[in-house]
C-alpha cells in the first residue's frame, strides 16, 4: 500500500520503528500531491522544501541513533488562517494575500515540538465565512468524492486535502460548523474542541468567543492524537482553559455499553434529506448493537441558533476585522488622499462580497439603537442554547445528530441566497454558541457515491466521550476506510 | 452603514447588499419571539474572568519584524496618507 494512503497512527508505528524513513513519507505525500492536487486545489502555499529539510533531519538522528519526537516526520496541511511564521497566511482574502506572519501560532509551535512537518497551507472560505470554500478569493476547491461538488467550508481545503491522501493530516477551524460540516461533506473524521480546550494564540481571528481550532484526520484515532499535541493552557491565549489534558488515545477502548445516546427531535425536522435522515437512524441503531442506550432528550431554542450565530459571530467579525486598515500590514489600495478614504477603499477593494455582508450585518447589530433589539437579544437567546444543552446532558452522555442537513451539494448551487447558505450550518452551530465540543464521522453515501456527516456532540472539557463513541462506531462499520477515487 | 463599517462600496454592491441584508434580518426578526425578559446575555461560555498577569516586560517582536510587512514604511514609522485637513 502507498503511504499516503496510510493514518498517522500507522505511520507513526512505521517511523517510529524505524521501517521507514520520515523523508521516504514525504516524498510520498508530495508525489501524491503531484498527481491529484491539480484537480482538487486543496492547497494556497505549499512547502515541500522545508517539508523534506525538517524530515532529513529526523532521519539523520535516526541513523545517529538519537530518540525523535513521538510524531517526527508525519506531514500535515494547515488551514491558511492559522499564523506559520515565515509562511504566507492568507486567509484566502485578497487583503492578507502578501502577509507572512512574524511569529507562530501556538499550536503551531507545539506541533513541530511533536515532530510534525508541515505540506503547506490549505485554501478556505474567505475569513473563515462560509460553508462551502467558495468563498476564497483564490481558487476552488474540489470535494475528492465528485469534482463538481463542494468539500463544505469553511475548512474546505483541510478536508479535501486529508480525504484525497493528500497530507497524513490537518488542522481546521469552527466557528459555525468549519470543521466538522466540510469533514462530513468529505466522509472523513473532524473535531471541533470545547472552546477554551486548543489556544487561539495565532489564529487570524473571526469571532473570538466561537473559534476553535480542531484536528481534520482520516480517522478517529489520529483526531485524538493530534488533540492531544495541540490541546492545552497557553498564557499567551486568556480564553484558554487551564485544565490537564487527558491522553485521548487511551480512551479509545471500544467500550459504550450502557452509554446513554441523545436524540433530539429537532434535529430530524420535515424537509431533511431522507438519505441522510436513514442513514443517521442507522448509524444509532449500530450504536445500540454496541450496547448503547436511545434516550430521547430535547434541545427547545434549536430553531433560534441560526439567528442568534449570525448576530452574535458577525458582530464579533465586524469587530475583529476592524484591524484590516492597510496600515500596518496587507492590501493598501492604490489610490487615496486621506486616511479615511484610504481606510474605506483597502477594505472596499481587499474583502470579498460575503466578508463584507457579515461586517454591515455585525456593525448594523452593534450600532447605537439597534444593540438591543439584535445583539443584546441574540446573546440572550445565547444563553437558553446553552442551557438546552445542559439540561440535554443530565440525562446522556453524548447527542447524536446529522452533521448536515444536506449531501455535499453542487457548486453554485447555494451562491445565489447567502440565507440558503447559512441554513447548512443548522446543526452545527448550537454546539459553538453552547461552547461543547463535537465530531464528525462518516456514516455512509448517497445513492450517488456522497458522504454522508455522523455528528457527537459531547459535554464541555468531555471530547474524551464523543471520541470514544466516534471510534467505536468506526471499527464497528469500517466507514473510514473507504478513499474516494481519483 | 458603510462608512462606520469603513467599507466603500460601489451602487451596485450597496444595490445588492440591501436586498440580502433585510432577507437576513428578517430571517433574524423571529428571535423576537423568544421570551428573554428574565434571561441574563452569555458574553462568555468560559468560568475565568479578567486572566492576569504580572507587570513584567517579556520578549516581543523586534523592530524590523514588526515592520516587514508595511505598505508603505519610512524609517522605523508606517507611513500612511494625511489624517488631518482637507
Amino acid at each position: 500500500m502507498e503511504l499516503y494512503r496510510l493514518t498517522i497512527h500507522e505511520l507513526r508505528d512505521l517511523i517510529q520503528k524505524g521501517e521507514v524513513s520520515p523523508v521516504e513519507v514525504v516524498q510520498n505525500f508530495l508525489v501524491r500531491i503531484g498527481q491529484v492536487e491539480d484537480r482538487i486545489q486543496a492547497y494556497n502555499t505549499l512547502t515541500s522544501r522545508t517539508a523534506l529539510a525538517f524530515a532529513k533531519n529526523f532521519e539523520d538522528m535516526q541513523v545517529r541513533k538519537e530518540e525523535v519526537p513521538p510524531l517526527a516526520g508525519i506531514p500535515l496541511a494547515i488551514k491558511d488562517s492559522i499564523c506559520t511564521k515565515g509562511v504566507a497566511t492568507t486567509c484566502s482574502s485578497k487583503i492578507l494575500e502578501n502577509y507572512i506572519p512574524p511569529y507562530n501560532a501556538t499550536v503551531m509551535n507545539r506541533l513541530n515540538a511533536a515532530g510534525c512537518v508541515m505540506l503547506g497551507k490549505t485554501n478556505m472560505d474567505e475569513f473563515a465565512m462560509g460553508s462551502s470554500t467558495e468563498n476564497s478569493a483564490f481558487k476552488k476547491t474540489k470535494n475528492p468524492w465528485n469534482l463538481d461538488c463542494v468539500p463544505g467550508g469553511s475548512s474546505g481545503g483541510s478536508a479535501a486535502a486529508v480525504a484525497a491522501d493528500t497530507c497524513a493530516g490537518a488542522l481546521g477551524t469552527d466557528t459555525g460548523g468549519s470543521i466538522r460540516q466540510p469533514g462530513g461533506f468529505c466522509g472523513i473524521a473532524a473535531l471541533k474542541p470545547t472552546y477554551g480546550r486548543v489556544s487561539r494564540f495565532g489564529l487570524v481571528a473571526f469571532a473570538s468567543s466561537l473559534d476553535q481550532i480542531g484536528p481534520i484526520t482520516k480517522d478517529v484515532r489520529d483526531a485524538a492524537i493530534l488533540l492531544r499535541v495541540i490541546a492545552g493552557h497557553d498564557p499567551l491565549d486568556s480564553t484558554s482553559a487551564n485544565i490537564p489534558v487527558p491522553d485521548y488515545e487511551a480512551a479509545l477502548t471500544g467500550d459504550i455499553r450502557r452509554f446513554r445516546i441523545g436524540i433530539p427531535s429537532e434535529y430530524f425536522i420535515p424537509g431533511m434529506d431522507p438519505e441522510v435522515e436513514a442513514a443517521i437512524y442507522e448509524a444509532i441503531r449500530v450504536l445500540e448493537g454496541l450496547g448503547a442506550v436511545q434516550e430521547k432528550v430535547a434541545l427547545p431554542h434549536t430553531e433560534y441558533a441560526i439567528a442568534a450565530y449570525y448576530l452574535v459571530a458577525t458582530a464579533e467579525a465586524s469587530s475583529n476585522l476592524g484591524r484590516y486598515d492597510g496600515v500596518k500590514y496587507g492590501y493598501r489600495t492604490a489610490r487615496s488622499e486621506h486616511l479615511i478614504d484610504m481606510y474605506m477603499r483597502t477594505r472596499g477593494e481587499g474583502f470579498g462580497p460575503e466578508v463584507k455582508r457579515r461586517i454591515m450585518l455585525g456593525t448594523y447589530a452593534l450600532s447605537a439603537g439597534y444593540y438591543d433589539a439584535y445583539y443584546l437579544k441574540a446573546l440572550k437567546a445565547r444563553t437558553l442554547i446553552r442551557q438546552d444543552f445542559t439540561e440535554a446532558f443530565k440525562r446522556c452522555n453524548i447527542i447524536v445528530t446529522p452533521t448536515s442537513p444536506t449531501p455535499p451539494f453542487k457548486f453554485g448551487e447555494k451562491m445565489d441566497d447567502p440565507l440558503q447558505m447559512y441554513l447548512e450550518d443548522i446543526f452545527t452551530i448550537s454546539a459553538n454558541l453552547a461552547g461543547v465540543p463535537g465530531i464528525s464521522v462518516n456514516c455512509g453515501f448517497t445513492k450517488s457515491g456522497l458522504p454522508i456527516g455522523l455528528q457527537m456532540i459531547g459535554k464541555p472539557f468531555d471530547e474524551e466521550t464523543i471520541l470514544k463513541v466516534a471510534h467505536a462506531y468506526e471499527r464497528a462499520t469500517g466507514c473510514h476506510k473507504q478513499r474516494p477515487r481519483l | 452603514m458603510g462608512r462606520l463599517a469603513r467599507l466603500e462600496l460601489t451602487e451596485a454592491e450597496k444595490e445588492r447588499m440591501t436586498l440580502q441584508l433585510d432577507s437576513i434580518l428578517g430571517y433574524i426578526d423571529q428571535l423576537n419571539q423568544l421570551d428573554t425578559s428574565k434571561v441574563e446575555p452569555t458574553t462568555t461560555v468560559i468560568s475565568m474572568v479578567s486572566v492576569m498577569r504580572e507587570d513584567e516586560v517579556r520578549p516581543s517582536l523586534k523592530q524590523e519584524e514588526a515592520l516587514a510587512n508595511a505598505p508603505d514604511r519610512e524609517d522605523v514609522f508606517f507611513r500612511v496618507p494625511r489624517i488631518i485637513g482637507e
